[in-house]
């Protein structure tokens, strides 16, 4: 088979339309089994008591922020480097679902952070890097959303997310040692005990559902995309009068 | 080429020499922005000097902001930079030049301004020498991963605010690296680490920004 016959919008708008129910179904089940592992299995932690449970969403979360990240780079590159339309269509429709992880990360966070450290914020390495990502994010959108013309707009953003990507490790590590230069590190995200295997199953379950959820709504996304920007084809028109 | 090169600098700096009111608001700014801090958090001195580098790092940082909406608009609004883009030299030099154009015009002041500014905030005197040789270190950095955001921006409705949106996540290092070794000097831990680190960062901008910035202004003028 050839991988770059879906490379074309009108053959990858029917494949996107039937992969989305796939998708959705396996994110739903993931999600419905991760939260029943995570809530009724999963044994109380004996540090932390029920709060803990909160890893289950949070975790997830901050994976996939970053992960859509690096996938939206890999568009962005394959899109300047091969100027392929729908890598460009796949990177923007990624965006604010990495942009809505990295939120729902920083907020569980805090969340946790408050009956764990007492704080609802501290300046830790992680917390900060993330919370960086997410301006990250906010800057590619809003560079994407400011130019009218499309082709410039993916172009744009496609540079923009590179140059972010280089610099994200930068980032994560000035951080790191601000912190640890600054002052002695307060409070450590990582938790001592190993985690019991249950736990950590029923984490990699709700990542794999968020992971699933992130590729049916970038597909419905990108799905529009599609339609916005080949409307005035045949193949769009024979769609949408075809329909009652 | 080189010829090329000096001449986009040259040009640049006459530029703004010729107009001396545009050069000088982004000076004030940085001077206003560092006084405003003492009356907001109180004339404590103690307090003055824990965010004194940090507080002129920031300003820096924005002063820079301020000027680089006009890194490429002015060319583009009169056609220059078309002409630019057609010569035969690469584009990644005329960034390159552009980028130290706009260091020399506005980064350099700024090396002359900040002791000044250290000493209202009541930092001792090698903290003030490692302020200027931070700022001498990280000022590059800021006018060269700038003109990426100025060359994407370019001709965009609002593209001061944009800019500062993109570039500010992107000056991370430079601000905590740059504060960093004057903080080093006042607690005793020395300051080589940072030096070093901003002195890679500034490597690493000098070779990938200018040609991420010719790409970018590729993209948008097109």
């Amino acid at each position: 088979m050839n991988l770059y016959y879906y490379a074309s919008p009108s053959t990858f708008y029917p494949l996107a339309g039937k992969l989305i129910p796939l998708f959705s179904a396996l994110a739903f089940i993931l999600a419905v089994v991760g939260l029943y592992i995570s809530f009724f299995v999963a044994p109380t932690d004996f540090q932390q008591g029920e709060g803990y449970r909160i890893i289950f969403i949070h975790v997830p979360a901050a994976w996939m922020s970053m992960f859509i990240y690096v996938v939206m780079a890999f568009w962005s590159a394959i899109g300047l480097a091969w100027n392929t339309r729908l890598s460009f269509i796949m990177a923007r429709a990624l965006a604010p679902t990495g942009a809505m992880f990295t939120f729902v990360a920083l907020w569980t966070g805090a969340f946790w952070g408050k009956p764990m450290w007492g704080a609802w914020w501290v300046w830790d390495a992680r917390l900060t890097s993330e919370l960086i990502l997410f301006f990250l994010y906010v800057g590619v959108m809003a560079l994407q959303a400011a130019i009218d013309d499309p082709r410039r707009s993916d172009r744009a953003g496609a540079l923009l997310n590179l140059v972010g990507v280089i610099n994200v490790p930068i980032i994560y590590f000035s951080v790191k040692w601000w912190n640890t230069l600054h002052q002695g590190s307060s409070v450590s995200l990582t938790r001592a005990p190993s985690m019991a295997h249950i736990m950590l199953w029923a984490m990699l379950v709700m990542a794999l559902a968020a992971w699933m959820y992130a590729i049916a709504v970038a597909l419905v996304r990108a799905r529009s995309l599609v339609l916005e920007r080949e409307r005035q084809t045949d193949w769009v028109r024979a769609l949408l009068e075809g329909k009652p | 080429m080189l010829k090329f090169f000096f001449t986009v600098i040259r040009r640049d700096v006459l530029l703004a020499a010729r107009r001396r009111g545009d050069w000088l608001t982004a000076q004030f700014f940085f001077v206003m922005v560092v006084s405003m801090f003492p009356l907001g958090v109180g004339p404590e001195p103690t307090m003055l000097r824990t965010i004194g580098p940090g507080v002129v790092w920031v300003a820096a940082l924005l002063a820079s902001l301020l000027s680089l909406d006009r890194l490429f608009a002015d060319d583009y609004r009169d056609g220059t930079l078309e002409q630019m883009l057609l010569s035969p030299y690469p584009t990644s030099l005329l960034t390159l030049g552009k980028a130290i154009a706009h260091w020399i015009i506005n980064g350099i002041p700024l090396l002359v301004i900040a002791p000044v500014l250290g000493i209202q905030f009541n930092l001792p005197n090698e903290a003030l020498w490692m302020l200027v040789l931070s700022l001498a270190i990280g000022t590059p950095i800021l006018s060269l991963l700038g003109s990426i955001g100025a060359a994407l921006t370019l001709g965009l409705r609002g593209g001061g605010v944009l800019v500062t949106l993109l570039i500010l996540p992107l000056y991370v290092p430079a601000l905590i690296f740059g504060a960093g070794a004057v903080e080093g000097i006042l607690s005793g831990t020395g300051s080589e680490a940072q030096l070093s680190l901003l002195g890679a960062f500034l490597m690493m901008s000098l070779l990938l920004a200018p040609w991420v910035s010719a790409m970018a202004l590729r993209v948008s003028v097109e």
